[in-house]
C-alpha cells in the first residue's frame, strides 16, 4: 500500500471538488465556469483512482479514462457554445446571458 | 517518507492553483491556474501508481482541453471579469454554505473509506497492460461508444460554431 493513507487524497478530492463548485456558483465569466466544472470533474477523477488503488481493482481507472473522454467531447461543444453566446451577445457575462431567444 | 513529502508539495500546489483559479479575475489566468491543478494531479496519479491515467491527464487535459480553453479565450479576446455586486446573502451564507458542503463531502467520503480499508486486498494492481486487457475486454462496448460520442461531438462542435451565411 502507499504510505500516504488513501483518506489524505479523498480529502483533497473533497476540497478541489467544493472549490469547483464555489467558483461555478461565484464566477461570473461563462468560460470561468466552465473551468471551474472541469476542476469538479478532476476532483472526482481523483477519487476514482485513488479508490481503485485501495481496493485494489482497476474498474475506477476504466471508469477515469471515460470520464476524461467524455471530458474532451463536453470542452468541445461546451467552447463551440460559448463562441456562438460571445457572437450573438457582445458579452461573455452570464448575468447578461438571461433570454432564450434575442 | 519521500512519497509523503512528494503528496503534500503537489497537494498543496493543487489547492493553490484551485484557488488561485476562482480568485483571479482574467480568464486567461484562471487557465494557467487550471494547468497547473491538472499537472499536479498527474504527479498525484503516478504517486497512486496510475502511470497510464497520469500519462493522459497530461496528454488530454493539460494538452488538449486546455489548449482549447486558452485558444477560445484569445479567439474572443476575453478581457477581465465584470465587477457585480454580490448581494450580502451570496457573501455570508454562500461562502459558509461552500465550506459545509466541502467538509460534509471530505467527512462522508473519507468515512466509506475507513470502513473500506479493513477488507482492502493488498494487491498491486496497476500496470497499464491490465488497464488495457480490462478496457478491450470488459469495456470494450463502451469503449467503442465512446467513439460515437466523440464523432456526434465533433459534428456538434462544428455546426454551433460555423458562421451563418
Amino acid at each position: 500500500m502507499s504510505p500516504v493513507p488513501i483518506t489524505y487524497y479523498l480529502v483533497l478530492s473533497a476540497i478541489l471538488f467544493g472549490l469547483g463548485v464555489v467558483g461555478f456558483i461565484f464566477k461570473r465569466n461563462i468560460i470561468t465556469i466552465f473551468m471551474s466544472i472541469e476542476l469538479m470533474l478532476n476532483a472526482v477523477n481523483l477519487a476514482f483512482v485513488a479508490f481503485s488503488r485501495q481496493l485494489g481493482q482497476l474498474n475506477g481507472q476504466v471508469f477515469v479514462f471515460f470520464v476524461i473522454v467524455v471530458a474532451a467531447a463536453e470542452a468541445a461543444v461546451g467552447l463551440a457554445i460559448v463562441i456562438l453566446i460571445a457572437r450573438t451577445r457582445q458579452s461573455l457575462n452570464v448575468e447578461r446571458v438571461d433570454l432564450l431567444k434575442l | 517518507m519521500i512519497e509523503t513529502a512528494l503528496f503534500f508539495v503537489f497537494a498543496g500546489l493543487a489547492v493553490l492553483a484551485a484557488a488561485s483559479l476562482i480568485l483571479q479575475r482574467h480568464p486567461i489566468h484562471s487557465a494557467l491556474s487550471l494547468i497547473v491543478v491538472m499537472v499536479s494531479l498527474a504527479a498525484l496519479y503516478l504517486l497512486l501508481g496510475a502511470e497510464f491515467i497520469a500519462a493522459v491527464q497530461i496528454i488530454v487535459y493539460a494538452g488538449a482541453i486546455m489548449v482549447l480553453f486558452v485558444f477560445v479565450i484569445m479567439l474572443l479576446n476575453a478581457g477581465a471579469e465584470e465587477r457585480t455586486s454580490f448581494s450580502r446573502l451570496a457573501r455570508y451564507v454562500g461562502i459558509p454554505a461552500g465550506i459545509l458542503l466541502t467538509v460534509q463531502l471530505a467527512y462522508t467520503v473519507a468515512r466509506a473509506a475507513s470502513e473500506q480499508a479493513h477488507r482492502a486486498p493488498a494487491v498491486e494492481p496497476s500496470s497499464t497492460r491490465n488497464l488495457s486487457l480490462m478496457l478491450f475486454r470488459e469495456y470494450v462496448l463502451p469503449f467503442e461508444l465512446t467513439s460515437v460520442l466523440i464523432l456526434v461531438a465533433i459534428l456538434g462542435a462544428v455546426v454551433l460554431a460555423r458562421r451563418e451565411k
